[in-house]
């Protein structure tokens, strides 16, 4: 009888000592170690010291922006990436193709020349900008110009998490509500989304990190001006400039710890939701 | 059977790190053994690109009809502080050839690569070759931008990268500092007045030197790029001179990108001689012929003759003779709560 259980077992994970030790030192090899270093010099301070440093009015105005702006950003994305998923997914058209590949640029695109591109469609005499300034309206060198840049960089997370998820959902589902009479706006709100609600979460929370660390897009458009567009990433460099590796690693730690917290939230979230959604 | 296994995953595990630690190993040794053959790194800032690019391929065949040794010669190139780190963190570079002689004081600091007096082991302070800040205008000059009392004339916009992240940077806030001090016989105040004033124009920040020129050139975004001359020359010549003008102020700083060879790194490549050399060469007629063709001021009196019309005349200030020094300086403007923080910082 064990002898069983322990066969279903190995089945349903082949070899599970082997991966979990290749896993185990893979990922202290790539994350855990040089993150744990990122630790270590922070001990350099004390704990007076790190929070002072992190309490300067300027530091805490760019923690407010890296954070405001990127929750902003991924609330976007989710919203965005939930209807280019469903056009992609449910229609075939003439270039579909192009859009798909359009979507993962952000990924391969490297940020700094992201960055600069943003900075010229959308600074005051920009192709995009300039239309902005008709009316009175700043993007480029603002908070505005920070929160386009981090959802340009988040898109393709927000777009790829739901894609599948919609794909995979069977049309049948939807036909069965029709032939019960739901009107198309019911079959959405009471089928199709709640299907794809933990994907749009997590495809956010993926948004809402890569957000979160971004510099090389961000920097170019932002202006850098301190308590107005400062993010914490330049921060950090900035410290790095003046040889402040302790300073620079305590507001890196923290970032860390931050933006660890809210993804374990997120996931929380997600499950919560899948729970709920799944009974 | 679990004790079985259990050896089974250590040897795999041991298995992936002799096989890590081998092709680390491989990867180390050859590249200590390509340095011991005739090669050089020289780690330096971005603008120096094509100026290196240059020197290099000169350097390399004055080196082969003198030793009858090959040397190629590597090159790494950033932001001048970022190359810094990155010796610091165990690049094994043979020669730094950097903007400040601040960011080679912290490599000699921290890490004892070379004596702290590097500075005065080569003539010039260890810059063979010097620049100036000016101003970059658009053609026409239609502010009439002449000299730094425009800079902060109200409605004047300023372009002009961040002091904290940028070594380019520093030198312009240092030099406008430096010229209020001097028109005020030494009044502290009135330069820090004059500093206020001018930062107050400027109302983007890049994070380095070649963002605030993309700001000014590609985005149209204000009258006037503060700039070391060697940039504003090579961005004329790229952009075309049909767009701006370049403006000399009368009175500006000196300049002075410096170069050090690192002690322990050549005695340990076996790259001692060659390096020197490759130092000292950029005091030769042909290394100070190749400086001035990529519009660095060259401290030959008979190469810069040839090169004059490039070059206007100034009045020139240094750090040392101002500041007291680059550590000096750096404490006293740039760090943490210090006079750029405490000016810019908008309530």
């Amino acid at each position: 009888m064990s002898a069983t259980a322990a066969q279903v077992q190995r089945r349903t994970l082949p070899g599970f000592r082997l991966t979990m030790g290749f896993t185990l030192l893979y990922l202290a090899l790539i994350v855990l170690v040089p993150l744990s270093g990122l630790f270590g010099k922070t001990k350099a301070l004390g704990l007076g010291e790190i929070v002072t440093a992190l309490t300067q009015p300027r530091v805490l105005a760019a923690f407010r922006l890296s954070l405001g702006a990127a929750v902003v950003a991924a609330i976007i994305d989710s919203a965005a990436g939930l209807l280019i998923a469903w056009v992609l997914v449910r229609y075939t058209f003439f270039g579909k193709r192009i859009i798909e590949a359009l979507i993962d640029i952000p990924l391969a695109l490297p940020t700094a020349v992201a960055g600069i591109a943003l900075t010229t469609a959308y600074s005051e005499n920009g192709v995009i900008g300039r239309h902005f300034a008709a009316h009175g309206i700043q993007v480029a060198f603002t908070q505005l110009g920070v929160t386009v840049a981090l959802v340009f960089v988040g898109l393709p997370f927000a777009v790829r998490a739901v894609q599948p998820v919609l794909a995979d959902i069977e049309i049948e589902l939807e036909e069965a509500a029709h032939s019960l009479g739901a009107t198309r706006g019911q079959i959405f709100r009471r089928v199709t989304f709640p299907l794809v609600l933990p994907a749009i979460v997590s495809g956010g929370a993926q948004a809402f990190a890569r957000a979160v660390g971004e510099y090389g897009s961000v920097v170019f458009i932002s202006g850098n001006m301190p308590m107005k567009t400062e993010i914490v990433p330049l921060l950090i460099v900035t410290k790095l400039e003046q040889y402040d590796y302790a300073g620079a690693t305590a507001l890196a730690a923290t970032m860390l710890l931050l933006s660890l917290g809210m993804l374990i939230l997120l996931h929380r979230l997600q499950g919560a939701i899948q729970v709920g959604g799944h009974p | 059977m679990k004790n079985h296994r259990f050896n089974w995953l250590t040897w795999t595990v041991l298995g992936v790190v002799a096989l890590a630690a081998g092709v680390l190993a491989i990867v180390f040794r050859s590249d200590n053994a390509l340095a011991g053959d005739g090669s050089l790194l020289n780690v330096s800032y971005d603008p120096t690109r094509e100026l290196y690019q240059d020197y290099n391929s000169a350097f390399s065949k004055y080196w082969k009809g003198k030793s009858g040794q090959n040397i190629s010669v590597r090159q790494s190139h950033g932001g001048s502080g970022k190359q810094a780190r990155s010796v610091i963190d165990g690049l094994e570079a043979d020669v730094v050839t950097l903007a400040l002689a601040y960011d080679i004081q912290e490599i000699a600091e921290r890490t004892k690569l070379l004596p702290d007096n590097w500075q005065s082991r080569l003539p010039n302070n260890s810059a063979p070759y010097t620049s100036t800040i000016v101003f970059l205008v658009r053609k026409g000059n239609p502010r009439n931008i002449k000299d730094w009392p425009d800079l902060i004339k109200p409605g004047t916009v300023v372009v002009t990268p961040s002091p904290k992240t940028s070594g380019g940077a520093r030198w312009n806030y240092l030099a406008a500092w430096g010229w209020a001090l001097k028109q005020n016989g030494g009044n502290e105040a009135a330069a820090r007045d004059y500093v206020t004033k001018l930062y107050k124009n400027v109302p983007v920040l890049d994070s380095g030197a070649r963002g605030a020129t993309i700001t000014f050139v590609k985005h149209g975004i204000g009258h006037v790029l503060i700039a070391w001359e060697n940039e504003a020359l090579l961005a004329i010549n790229e952009m075309g001179k049909d767009n701006f003008e370049i403006v000399t102020p009368p009175v500006t700083i000196l300049a002075e990108p410096p170069v050090a060879i690192l002690d322990k790194n050549v005695d340990k490549h076996g790259t001692r001689a060659a390096a020197e050399e490759y130092v000292r060469y950029l005091y030769s007629e042909e290394g100070q012929d190749i400086a001035a063709k990529h519009y660095y001021r060259p401290r030959s009196t008979a190469v810069f003759a040839k090169y004059a019309s490039r070059f206007p005349t100034v009045q020139t200030f240094t750090i040392d003779d101002v500041f007291g020094g680059w550590n000096k300086a750096q404490k006293t403007h740039f760090a943490d709560g210090a006079i750029f923080d405490q000016i810019y910082q908008p309530k």
